[in-house]
């Protein structure tokens, strides 16, 4: 079963994650219209790809626009979720001794104690947004069950995690439970909400090249986020 | 097909239809019939399959439901945090629905979402800005006007402003003859005032083209005037056009696209027809919106621009001060505090905000800002059409708070609006609320403070 889920399970996933973001990302670009979004992106692209720059950056630092500095501590919450969440998917250990092992490729590792700090971040980030969802009115009213089941398929891979690497159950049946939800959730990416994975990129590229050629970007005065 | 005389699919096209129409005192048959009228889902989903590409689309994916843009709508702060006034919840729940049922939806539904696209989203833009993946509602809901248009679920008011377009090219019933005449009396007026002074009607290579609000023409003529009068001092040569002068567009607020790309030809065709070097536009934010900003796109130049440079006023009056076409005199500048009204169509979405300050640095000495203010403002609470909405004037009245207690915290009396919108907002705000403070233009107090040439002074023996 563990050959299984790290062998061709594992091919499989990691196959349908990248081919399924390259083809979310060309199919975005492709559906893009000049005239429908009323964003001339092909003339004024240096205009473009200022205000895209622009867009993105603000955005992927912490309090580094009027919509995060109105929203302290959900900003706190949701930068320390993703970045835990990344770092210790790419840079733990233990995975990057299965990748040395499968394709004889390895990254910069963190110690495991760093990966078992930051795995309790990210589940104590998610109990925060669902707290959030379950108490703020302005939240609630938009909370679907899809939002918690995006959640929990983020969050379960570091649930099975953390309970494997603590061995509080069964470690052989946690690993795999562990693999399995890790793979489910590589596969969930491109086909749900989760694809944000790069359409946030590719969303404020777009909004970015709106202001940024058509909506004040090419008067100079650069908009701050 | 349940169609009513007034309320139905078809556009206003004739005189005839217009007058039908406009002779329904507030509407009254209009919204009767509007409770009958059927929805041709069909239609209306092939509309959708055809335009909703892939921005729109997934802005309505991958929205995360996370609230963050809650309070960055000024509907949300000034209904008391109404859950039900969060913008992602006011989309969802209106286009949202619509493209997850594939365009089956009913009357009531339909009523619904004409209520929130009109009533409850001015199209300001602002949540764009809040919204971490930089989904902008307020174009989402321009769009979901659009869809309304198309089944005839409009308010009144939209319905004649875009049939005022389709046949008048103007958001008034102003003929070409109306203008012409009005711009000749206003000249002559000018002219028992100042020497030589003249409004040139299709002068052509002009310096500048100038553009304007039709309701000037039709209610306002002394801003022709005030305009005309600050053209002559600063020594441009100008004109305007006999026809394509109207730079307004209700059809952008009515999401009629067809009667939206009728308007913007015809501003475009005097620029063909007189070659300016550039045009300028009266003191109106959606004027130069829709003209300036998206009109090319509806006309469909590729380059996004139009045919000649277009400028707001307000970058006309920067420059006029900057260069000192424009001379004020410095005693006359505003002594006690004065606050500025960020029109979202040319601040937020067209990147004015900067030299609207560099007027008030030559204008003000006490200035104030809002807080927020520039990008970040608020609406003035009567845009996207909402001051002339009669059926929303209660939800319109509410909205003004959030305006009013940042006019307030300023602690100024006087405010400067150079958007006929947030002029007219601010006037009713004050009405409503029993404010005490003024609002202006910028003509009115430029001409009080502008040095007149010897040149332009009547000669005692005329004057009486």
């Amino acid at each position: 079963m563990y050959t299984f889920v790290t062998g061709p399970l594992a091919w499989l996933a990691f196959g349908i994650f990248f081919i399924g973001l390259i083809v979310r990302i060309v199919l975005y670009m492709k559906g893009l219209n000049w005239k429908m979004d009323r964003v001339s992106y092909r003339v004024n692209t240096v205009y473009g790809i200022k205000g895209a720059i622009r867009s993105v950056v603000s955005w992927l630092i912490p309090f580094g626009t009027g919509g995060w500095k109105t929203h302290p501590v959900f900003t706190i919450i949701t930068f320390v979720f993703h970045l835990s969440l990344l770092i210790s998917a790419v840079f733990l250990p233990a995975h990057n001794y299965i990748l040395n092992q499968k394709w004889g490729i390895s990254l910069f590792t963190i110690p495991e104690a760093v990966g078992d700090l930051l795995a309790m971040l990210v589940m104590g980030a998610v109990v925060m947004f669902i707290i959030r969802r379950l108490v703020l009115p302005e939240v609630r009213i938009i909370t679907t069950a899809y939002d918690y089941l995006i959640l929990f398929i983020a969050v379960a891979p570091f649930i099975t995690g953390f309970i494997a690497y603590h061995q509080i159950f069964e470690y052989k049946l946690w690993i795999i439970l562990h693999i399995l939800s890790g793979e489910f959730l590589l596969i969930a990416i491109p086909f749900t909400k989760l694809s944000h994975f790069v359409l946030f990129f590719m969303s404020r590229i777009q909004i970015g090249m709106d202001f940024g050629i058509k909506r004040g970007g090419m008067k100079g005065s650069g908009l701050t986020w | 097909m349940a169609e009513g005389t007034l309320c139905n699919k078809k556009p206003v096209n004739t005189e005839e239809e217009l007058k039908a129409l406009m002779s329904d005192t507030g509407g009254k048959v209009y919204y009767q019939e509007l409770e009958e009228l059927e929805v041709d889902t069909t239609a209306l989903w092939a509309n959708i399959q055809k335009t909703l590409k892939s921005r729109l689309k997934t802005w309505l994916e991958i929205c995360v439901h996370c609230g963050m843009c809650a309070d960055s709508c000024f509907f949300y702060l000034a209904n008391n945090k109404d859950p039900e006034q969060v913008p992602s919840y006011k989309i969802q729940s209106t286009l949202g629905e619509m493209v997850k049922r594939k365009g089956k939806v009913d009357n009531e539904f339909m009523r619904m979402a004409m209520d929130t696209a009109w009533a409850k989203c001015t199209a300001c833009n602002r949540c764009g800005m809040y919204c971490p993946f930089g989904i902008d509602m307020g174009v989402m809901f321009g769009y979901l006007r659009g869809l309304c248009f198309s089944q005839g679920f409009i308010p009144w008011e939209m319905k004649i402003g875009s049939g005022m377009h389709r046949i008048y090219r103007a958001q008034m019933d102003v003929t070409t003859e109306d203008w012409v005449d009005t711009v000749e009396f206003e000249e002559e007026g000018i002219q028992d005032e100042y020497k030589d002074m003249s409004i040139p009607v299709d002068k052509e290579n002009a310096d500048i083209m100038y553009t304007l609000n039709a309701r000037e023409a039709k209610h306002y003529p002394e801003d022709i005037t005030d305009a005309a009068i600050l053209f002559n001092l600063a020594g441009e040569n100008w004109t305007v056009p006999s026809v394509g002068w109207e730079q307004t567009s209700l059809s952008m607020f009515a999401g009629d696209w067809e009667a939206c790309k009728m308007q913007a030809e015809t501003v475009y065709g005097a620029m063909d027809k007189l070659k300016p070097k550039r045009m300028v536009g009266t003191e109106c934010g959606h004027a130069y919106r829709a003209t300036v900003i998206e009109g090319p796109y509806w006309v469909g130049l590729e380059s996004g621009k139009t045919p000649v440079e277009s400028l707001h006023y307000v970058e006309w009056v920067a420059e006029a001060l900057r260069t000192g076409k424009l001379k004020l005199d410095p005693s006359k500048k505003i002594k006690e505090p004065v606050t500025l009204q960020d029109s979202c169509n040319y601040v937020r979405n067209g990147g004015l905000g900067k030299v609207t300050r560099e007027i008030m640095s030559y204008i003000a000495e006490d200035f104030r800002e809002m807080t927020p203010c520039k990008e970040h403002n608020f609406c003035c609470g009567g845009g996207g059409g909402l001051n002339g909405i009669g059926r929303y004037h209660k939800q319109r009245n509410i909205g003004l708070k959030v305006k009013m207690d940042q006019v307030l915290a300023t602690g100024c009396k006087l405010v400067i609006a150079p958007c006929h919108n947030c002029w007219d907002a601010i006037r009713d705000m004050a009405k409503i609320y029993k404010l005490d403070i003024r609002w202006t233009f910028l003509k009115p107090i430029l001409i009080d403070m502008a040095i007149v040439p010897d040149k332009f002074k009547l000669d005692d023996d005329d004057e009486d």
